[in-house]
């Protein structure tokens, strides 16, 4: 990622990323973390939604993330569609040391499957990596889409480790519903910026709407186009997008 | 429109306390510094023993006096019947004391006492008892039943002769006085007032030492369901109240079941208020000597942050459907909003006292410009539209014949300011809110971005950015009733910033957020008075507070106008017309006359500068509300 000042301009296309979860799992923190390289203790709970952006630059093009950080209690649950609806990722958090919410986060998944874009790329995120004494231990590789990766390095000791679910169990799921799989620490930063480019990686070309910038031409046009179909937020929207463009 | 102005203290005010010269070295922290100490409590910090107050009326000078009844809000006449010390015996013959009102006590060590409920091994008789249950709630029973209530809440025996004395202090009892049981209270540990009570299973000293820890609060708020769930409490975990809130839902049932509603009582120096709404109890425990009618405001604020999260239908339904509900589950998240809204009230609110908002001070027309521009840039979802400055409102759009209501505004600024969930996660936020002022039934959304001011500095040329701190933001909030507008509205605070950039209006909220208040020396030159509050009946607003004053003037049966009120630390005075309500502080050594003369010239004064100060009307927009821009009733 150190090719940004490379002569030619990259292609630059937004995706939009919604995260889900129960509440209390991490969710802003993960945002603030990729955001601003920033984390905060006992962070008070979102309250509906936070919208944020970051730029996220991949070898031969940029992505810029448009974050939908959602509020995880109850009483927001009806109000995602309204966020996940034409989103091209998303990433379902859980807590590590809460075994609700992974019951939680395969609820999202499923919700995400059934109603949402149907290319959407979903990463699940085991997060407070940080509370299990892997930490130390930290193992770069215990990201999913390479295979072999050791992981069951947690499970046996339970000296101070309130790991509750196994990376196994995380990854088992994670590989049945076709999803990436992440356990990451907020707080700590490990894996965190894996977690984004992995997703912006994972994105097919085709699904990138609003180009912009100087590789504004691009084939794009069509995904844009599937993208008027299905949100009557399209004008606007738009607007913003060339507005951004210029900006950056 | 809301919008209230406060003074910046007189930096002549020469030998003053220690409240007065931090408000004059940090203006922006005065209105807390002033107002966590109510204000007949600022007398008695350096001098707990202190408890005489005289009320006079400046006839000569001030332009309304009617006839008034000074001598109703004599504190003398109650402070006089303090006793020194509780003593409760226990069932077991152990007995209790403390010091409740410890006139001969230093500070420090009255404070200890007061704090930790020393037991004492003493098996001495009943003979020292002395009063510790009041009440003034003229709706009490048979004193029996009410004695044996509280003795559980208060860990106090039953048949010690409180009966006796409960009722010799509900005769010397002064409805309208509530304060005297703080008078001698000292502040020097209010600091720790917020500070959070560990979780009692982990906390190391015991429950003993953790309770009385929770004790020591001075102030409390419960609320619970008529069937006796707790939902919100501000100090302690479950297992260390679950005693009490099954003791107060007991309590308020009690009188419930007589068709009869209990609304406050006082114990041990507490006093307890009781608000019954719907399917909630709220209950108000303070010992900072407010008047019920403040705590009552109090607690529908809190009521109205509750209703701002799940609406009034929702709210009846939950109940409806299973009273045993635990609201706690749907109330998830609001418990910070909650939390920030108690600790504003504790730590004492202009705001909240006068139920008015303070605005921005800038030229009339520099507001009409603003006003103009959010008018002109509104897009077609648009409800309200705000911006607000450091803290202060600067400019409001609004829907024909609908004035946003000041209890509305109260919950969005606690939520923005107070409570950090919105502006620490940075970025834009689209919040699905209930304003219960506006419409009680639904849902409006709000969003809500911070501009920083550094950047208008830039554009602006430098105004004393040192002065800006990192709160100093331009935020601008606009509410819509549909629940995809967001990036409409997104659109729209782009353009709306990029007009005020365009056309100097940030450079001008920049430099009046960096100017503050308006020292009190600015506009009268060589006045006495050192801080005041001044709120105008007809925009709701004001100017800066005091608390005993407040309640002197709105006492129920007073027409009390002028109220002055004289004592070793400071000479204030309260002043309520039809127009406006006024409330100033000078040095102890001023005379009458002086005051009042500047009272006459502030209210000229606010009077000439009306439009700077408030906000009058503020943007009318010209669409006319249908029903669907009411809120909907599901997200």
């Amino acid at each position: 990622m150190a090719e940004t000042t490379a002569a030619p301009p990259k292609p630059s296309s937004s995706v939009k990323l919604v995260l889900l979860g129960e509440a209390a799992v991490g969710k802003s923190s993960l945002v603030l973390r990729f955001v601003n390289n920033d984390f905060q203790e006992n962070k008070e709970p979102t309250i509906g939604a936070a919208f944020l952006t970051q730029k996220c630059n991949l070898p031969h093009r940029t992505i810029k993330f448009e974050i939908w950080d959602t509020a995880g209690q109850e009483r927001f649950a009806s109000l995602a569609p309204m966020y996940y609806r034409n989103a091209q990722s998303a990433l379902v958090v859980y807590d590590l040391t809460k075994p609700t919410s992974l019951v939680k986060a395969r609820h999202w998944v499923a919700e995400l499957q059934r109603q949402a874009s149907p290319g959407i790329v979903i990463a699940l995120v085991g997060n407070k990596l940080d509370l299990t004494n892997e930490q130390s231990t930290e193992d770069p590789a215990i990201h999913g889409d390479d295979e072999g990766s050791t992981t069951e390095t947690a499970e046996a000791e339970s000296d101070g480790d309130a790991r509750k679910i196994s990376t196994k169990e995380g990854r088992e799921y994670a590989e049945e519903e076709g999803l990436l799989f992440f356990e990451t620490s907020a707080k700590s930063g490990v894996n965190v910026q894996e977690v984004f480019t992995a997703i912006a990686n994972a994105i097919p070309e085709t699904q990138m709407k609003g180009a912009r910038g100087a590789g504004a031409a691009g084939g794009t046009q069509t995904a844009l186009g599937a993208g008027t179909e299905r949100v009557n937020l399209t004008g606007p929207r738009g607007e913003v997008g060339a507005k951004e463009g210029c900006a950056c | 429109m809301a919008g209230a102005v406060e003074s910046k203290a007189s930096p002549q005010a020469g030998n003053i306390s220690k409240v007065t010269s931090e408000q004059s070295s940090n203006e922006q922290s005065l209105d807390v510094d002033s107002q966590k100490l109510p204000s007949h409590l600022l007398s008695r910090i350096n001098d707990p023993k202190d408890s005489y107050q005289n009320t006079h009326l400046p006839r000569s000078t001030l332009r309304f006096p009617k006839s008034p009844r000074p001598q109703l809000q004599s504190a003398a006449t109650t402070a006089v019947s303090l006793t020194d010390i509780h003593t409760h015996s226990y069932q077991d013959g152990s007995r209790e004391s403390f010091a409740a009102q410890a006139k001969s006590t230093h500070p420090s060590q009255f404070l200890k006492s007061f704090g930790s409920f020393q037991r004492l091994k003493d098996s001495g008789g009943s003979e020292t008892d002395t009063a510790s249950i009041g009440s003034c709630a003229p709706t009490l029973g048979p004193g029996g039943d009410v004695e044996s209530l509280l003795g559980n809440v208060l860990g106090v025996s039953q048949e010690s002769p409180e009966l006796t004395s409960f009722s010799n202090q509900t005769e010397s009892l002064d409805p309208f006085d509530s304060s005297f049981y703080k008078a001698n209270d000292d502040l020097s540990s209010f600091d720790k007032e917020f500070d959070e009570l560990a979780d009692s299973s982990v906390f190391e000293g015991g429950e003993e030492q953790l309770l009385s820890l929770w004790k020591a609060k001075r102030k409390h708020f419960l609320i619970l369901s008529s069937a006796g769930k707790p939902i919100y409490n501000r100090h302690g975990d479950d297992s260390l109240i679950s005693g009490y809130v099954g003791v107060i839902q007991t309590i308020i049932s009690f009188y419930e079941g007589s068709h009869d509603q209990l609304k406050g009582f006082t114990a041990a120096g507490s006093r307890f208020v009781i608000m019954s709404q719907g399917p909630l109890y709220l209950v108000a425990i303070s010992k900072l000597g407010e008047s019920d009618a403040q705590l009552r405001i109090q607690l529908e604020a809190l009521y109205m942050q509750i209703l701002s999260t799940l609406t009034l239908p929702v709210l009846s339904q939950l109940f409806s459907n299973r009273p045993s509900t635990d609201l706690r589950r749907p109330l998830q998240g609001t418990e910070p909003l909650l939390s920030a809204l108690a600790d504003t009230f504790t730590r004492g609110s202009s705001s909240t006292l006068l139920s008015a908002l303070e605005c921005l001070r800038i030229r009339k027309t520099h507001r009409q410009l603003i006003n103009s521009t959010l008018l002109h840039k509104r897009s077609e979802n648009l409800l309200y539209g705000l911006i607000v400055a450091g803290g202060r409102l600067v400019s409001v759009v609004r829907p024909r014949r609908h004035s946003l209501h000041p209890s509305d505004l109260q919950l969005i600024f606690n939520m923005l300011f107070e409570a950090d969930g919105v502006k620490a996660g940075g970025g834009e936020n689209w919040i699905p809110l209930c304003l219960p002022g506006f419409n009680k039934n639904g849902y409006l959304y709000m969003y809500v971005s911070f501009v920083p001011l550094e950047d208008m500095n830039q554009i602006g040329g430098n105004h004393g950015s040192d002065l800006l701190g990192k709160k100093d933001e331009v935020a601008v909030l606009l509410i819509s009733a549909k629940k995809d507008s967001f990036y409409e509205l997104r659109d729209m605070r782009d353009t709306v910033i990029e007009e005020l950039e365009a056309n100097g209006s940030m450079h001008v909220i920049a430099s009046a957020v960096a100017r503050g208040r308006p020292s009190t020396t600015d506009i009268i030159p060589g006045t006495v008075l050192r801080h005041f509050l001044y709120k105008s009946r007809a925009h709701v607003q004001l100017l800066s507070l005091y608390h005993s004053l407040h309640t002197s003037v709105h006492a129920k049966n007073s027409h009390l106008k002028v109220h002055h009120c004289v004592d070793r630390e400071a000479i204030s005075l309260a002043w309520a017309t039809p127009l406006f309500e006024m409330y100033g502080v000078a040095g102890p050594s001023t005379s009458r006359n002086a005051l009042a003369q500047s009272a006459n010239k502030i209210v000229q004064w606010a009077r000439r500068e009306e439009e700077r100060i408030f906000i009058v009307g503020g943007a009318v927009s010209s669409s006319t509300l249908k029903a669907p821009d009411l809120g909907s009733e599901i997200w």
